[in-house]
């Protein structure tokens, strides 16, 4: 993906994204922390506002118990009227503020043997006192909760909350207080002492409580119903355990029960607007109640929230930025390198006076750009040397070229080369130099009408100066045998003629031959070449027994024998250079001298010509594609008998 | 141009009358007025016949019906009596007492199959099985409701001691009784959704105890159903129908219910509506129903009747065929 982007690309990307995960981590960190203490902090404030506002209730409430506590106590221990006793109960429910009406219940003729309602009730209605005797066939009060509860149970309590249907619509709740009577030494239950209380102002002290903008305080009853709650549709007609189940939360089920039974306790939890809260819940022991305020999450968090974003914000802003200054330093790296890059491709393409872009800069790209000035200037003067030197070389080359046409020139090559003479022999020869020019040469001439020389040689080392050597050889040959018909004293002399002088300490091997054209017998001396092949009419060929007599123009006053052989009618001589013997092959082999054995023996029949062709067809078949290495000479004389 | 004028005024004026003469006026017509009154307020209880009412059914089996809210104050056999309502529903212990006193009234369909009543104790108290209630203390219902209890604790042997019953159960979830009487789809949720988890408790359906008493049921006047068979047994159908699509669409059924209640101005709990209607289709579809729907077995009826001989409160037991007419009520499922 990123392997032919750009070092622009490349930068930003990795530059950006490991600061944003930098950035990221950081920013995560803090949120989290500063969650952690902050929900540390809500724990304790939820905890102190759940216990002073349970405190105020508690307060009330127990201000109020006392009240109808006292009455039964009285009831139980003093002698009244009826009068009196309706006096008591209206100063009560005038004096007490918190009391919105009081009650005192008696069992079925308890209190008169005829009559079997009698409960005295004194309430507040628009600011007034006033009085109703409870109970008829249609509110038979033995069978409500307010009375058959601290009845059945022996002790006095708090009802659940209700709405009073007789009284103006209003939520209340009834402190009820069984009392007694002693009679015939038995203590017989003799009705109930009630203190209702208007649970108005409870729920308007609830309600105000206001959580930062959108928490509340919510108190459920002993029942779990909601007593006080800003959506006033679950007031008195929903449970936590009727939203629990709506919801099919069980573990809302359960904290209801922790809550019914008076538990403490704080968790997280979805209120029902969908809001993620805090709830800490706290009891109110004397009614069973429970009260509980919510603190809204995302309320909680907002300052974080929008520090986080202010953060977040800031921290793109910065990455922008950074990306920016990326952009630009990739730019100024870049800029001159994919000039640098153009001014390369045109170099390249052979445009050396190409302007290259400045770069003043001393860092990296400055360097780069110094030393391809200095290998612009280095190429062009390296081109300027290869061609003066590629034209000098052209110049050698095209005199090679003429020396070797000279060279070739001042080699026979007329075949038959004497058509005057008698046909007494048949004479082939061959020269394919390694390189332009090289150092074999031959030569035949008639010293006299009867003698016959033929020479080949090969000087030490290649070219020019083996050319050059060869040729001064040949002349020196060719001049020294006049009028001598022995191959040894030619040699000698030659010899002596080479080594005079020769400061190269160049030198050359030469076989030199006289045939008597009349006998067929051949004269012949060696220096350091290689042997003669003999080939008779019946086609089997040996190698000429040679002295063994050093190479001519090393040691000066050297004395070369002569030996003598004799060729019958049919016989050929067969001279040759080292290039033919010493002809190698891809796998390094040489042709060898066993190999060139083999080959003459099968020439029978064959003119001189035909012979060289045929060997030089076999060199060439042996060494393949392997290029030559040395001049490939061949002589051949077929004697034909004296006439 | 006066003649172009009188043109669009004619087709004004027919176009209005057209208009006017609304073509539900024409069906209406034909609709026969008719009133119904439940034994109590608006709730999942009467589903049915709310749903019934609300989706047309009524209209659709050619009545026009009323339904007056019922509530304690409001007993349907005086209703029917005073003729202040056409039909009416209460249980089959009521209507028989009622039938054995005189009043000329008639089951037209018997909709709960299965009695609801119950008694619930809480598991803490120690009370696992009926012989548990022994010498316990025990909250009952007055009336029709006590007849079930007395039978049952007379038949075990139980001796229990009887606290008076009103509405709420608060008397029961403080401790104040041992077991409390319950409607399956009433008061037994209530104490659920009060905290107490139902593997608290231990209930006790009168079903179970040979004590089957069929609750809710369609009456109707002799002389009503006399003067129009075709209406009462109309009316029966409709309900039945109510009653099906009701279980088969919980959901708008229910909002039915609490948009009736919300219009009574009566507190309404979803969840417990919900709950309710859930039950109802228990009661009036029992397992062993069998696609029977609104009927009234005899001997359902014979048990009760005895039962309510037994503890005195008939003299003689109507003839079922005198107390029951039967509209061609068996509705595949």
């Amino acid at each position: 993906m990123f392997k032919n982007r750009g070092i622009a690309f490349k930068l930003i990307f990795f530059f950006c994204v490991s600061n944003a995960l930098i950035f990221l981590l950081i920013l995560s960190y803090n949120y989290r922390f500063s969650k952690k203490m902050i929900e540390k902090n809500v724990e304790n404030s939820s905890k102190n506002l759940a216990h002073s506002t349970v405190n105020r209730i508690e307060i009330v409430l127990q201000s109020v118990q006392k009240i109808p506590e006292n009455l039964a106590y009285f009831l139980e221990r003093g002698s009244y009227t009826k009068k009196e006793l309706l006096e008591l109960l209206r100063t009560l429910v005038e004096r007490n503020p918190e009391i919105y009406g009081a009650a005192i219940s008696f069992e079925p003729y308890a209190y008169e043997k005829n009559s079997r309602y009698f409960a005295p009730y004194f309430y507040k209605d628009g600011g007034k006192v006033k009085f109703s005797y409870l109970g008829n066939e249609s509110y038979r009060y033995f069978y409500l909760d307010w009375y058959q509860i601290p009845k059945e149970l022996g002790r006095p309590g708090w009802t659940e909350p209700y709405f009073d249907k007789g009284g103006g619509n209003i939520l209340m709740a009834t402190y009820s207080v069984p009392f007694y009577a002693n009679i015939d030494g038995k203590r017989r239950f003799m009705g109930i002492v009630t203190a209702d209380i208007s649970l108005e102002w409870m729920r308007n002290m609830v309600s105000s409580i206001k959580i930062l903008k959108t928490g509340y305080a919510s108190l459920l009853s002993k029942n779990g119903t909601f007593i006080t709650h800003p959506s006033k549709k679950l007031i008195m007609n929903e449970s936590i355990f009727s939203i629990a189940e709506e919801r099919g939360d069980s573990g809302m089920r359960e904290t209801g029960k922790k809550m019914i039974r008076g538990e403490t306790g704080f968790f997280p939890y979805k209120n029902i607007y969908g809001q993620e809260c805090w709830v800490y819940y706290a009891p109110v022991q004397s009614s069973g109640w429970s009260l509980s305020v919510l603190f809204p999450m995302d309320e909680l968090m907002e300052d974080i929230v929008s520090l986080n974003r202010t953060v977040l914000f800031g921290g793109i802003a910065g990455i922008l930025l950074l990306s920016l200054a990326v952009v630009f330093i990739a730019h100024s790296i870049t800029k001159p390198l994919r000039a640098f890059s153009k001014a390369a491709g045109e170099i390249g393409s052979g445009n050396l006076d190409v302007e290259l872009p400045s770069v003043r800069t001393g860092d990296e790209v400055g360097r780069l750009a110094n030393a391809f000035q200095h290998m612009k200037v280095s190429l062009k003067d390296y081109i300027a040397k290869l061609t003066d030197t590629t034209a000098a070389k052209e110049r050698i080359e095209s005199e090679l070229k003429i020396a070797h046409d000279i060279q070739m020139s001042i080699l026979p090559k007329i075949f038959p080369p004497f058509p005057d003479k008698p046909d007494t022999f048949d004479l082939y020869a061959v020269i394919k130099p390694a390189k332009e020019v090289g150092g074999d040469f031959y030569d035949f001439f008639y010293i006299d009408d009867s003698h016959f020389c033929f020479v080949i040689g090969d000087v030490s080392g290649k070219g020019v100066p083996a050319s050059l050597f060869m040729a001064v050889t040949k002349t020196l040959i060719k001049g020294n045998a006049t009028g001598i018909a022995d191959p040894g004293r030619i040699l000698a002399k030659v010899n002596n003629d080479l080594s005079d002088g020769n400061d190269a300490c160049m030198f050359v091997t030469i076989f030199l031959g006289i045939l008597n054209t009349k006998t067929g017998e051949i004269l012949y001396a060696n220096g350091g070449h290689n042997p003669p092949m003999i080939i008779n009419g019946g086609g089997a060929a040996e190698f000429l027994n040679v002295p063994k007599d050093i190479v001519v123009g090393a040691v000066a006053g050297y004395a070369y024998k002569t030996d003598s052989a004799t060729l019958k009618q049919g016989d050929s001589i067969f001279t040759y250079t080292d290039g033919v013997t010493e002809a190698m092959n891809g796998k390094e082999e040489l042709f060898s001298e066993k190999r060139l054995h083999e080959k003459l023996s099968s020439t029978q029949g064959k003119t001189a010509r035909d012979v060289i062709s045929y060997v030089m067809e076999e060199t060439a078949l042996f060494t393949g594609d392997a290029p030559q290495s040395d001049d490939i000479t061949m002589m051949m004389l077929q004697y034909k008998g004296g006439k | 141009m006066r003649n172009n004028y009188t043109y669009i005024f004619f087709v004004c004026v027919i176009l209005t009358l057209f208009l006017l003469t609304p073509s539900d006026a024409i069906v209406e017509k034909s609709l026969k007025k008719a009133s119904f009154i439940p034994q109590w307020s608006p709730q999942a209880q009467f589903a049915g016949y709310y749903v019934a009412l609300e989706k047309g059914i009524y209209k659709k089996y050619g009545i026009d019906l009323t339904i007056i809210s019922g509530g304690p104050d409001r007993h349907p056999t005086d209703f029917l009596k005073n003729k202040k309502a056409d039909f009416a529903t209460f249980w089959l212990s009521t209507a028989i007492q009622r039938s054995s006193g005189g009043i000329k009234i008639i089951n037209i369909g018997q909709i709960i199959q299965k009695s609801a009543l119950m008694l619930v104790a809480k598991k803490a108290s120690g009370i696992k099985t009926y012989t548990d209630i022994n010498n316990k203390k025990v909250s009952i219902w007055e009336g029709d409701f006590a007849i079930q209890p007395h039978a049952f604790f007379k038949k075990y042997n139980l001796n229990v001691k009887i606290i008076p019953q009103s509405y709420s159960v608060n008397l029961f979830l403080r401790g104040g009784v041992d077991a409390v009487s319950a409607m399956l789809y009433n008061e037994y949720h209530t104490i659920i959704n009060s905290g107490l988890d139902p593997d608290e408790l231990t209930t006790f359906f009168y079903y179970d105890y040979g004590l089957n008493f069929p609750e809710d049921g369609i009456y109707t006047l002799e002389d009503t159903f006399q003067k129009d068979p075709e209406v009462s047994c109309a009316f029966v159908k409709a309900s039945i129908e109510g009653w099906l699509y009701a279980f088969s669409h919980p959901q708008e059924a229910t909002d039915i219910v609490l948009k009736s209640m919300t219009q009574a101005k009566i507190p309404a709990n979803r969840m417990h509506q919900k709950w309710m209607l859930e039950k109802m289709k228990e009661l009036i579809l029992p397992e062993n129903s069998q696609g029977n729907i609104g009927v009234l077995k005899q001997s359902d009826y014979e048990l009760v009747a005895q039962e309510l001989k037994k503890v005195g409160l008939i003299k003689a037991i109507p003839l079922f065929k005198d107390f029951h007419r039967k509209c061609n009520s068996h509705v595949q499922k």
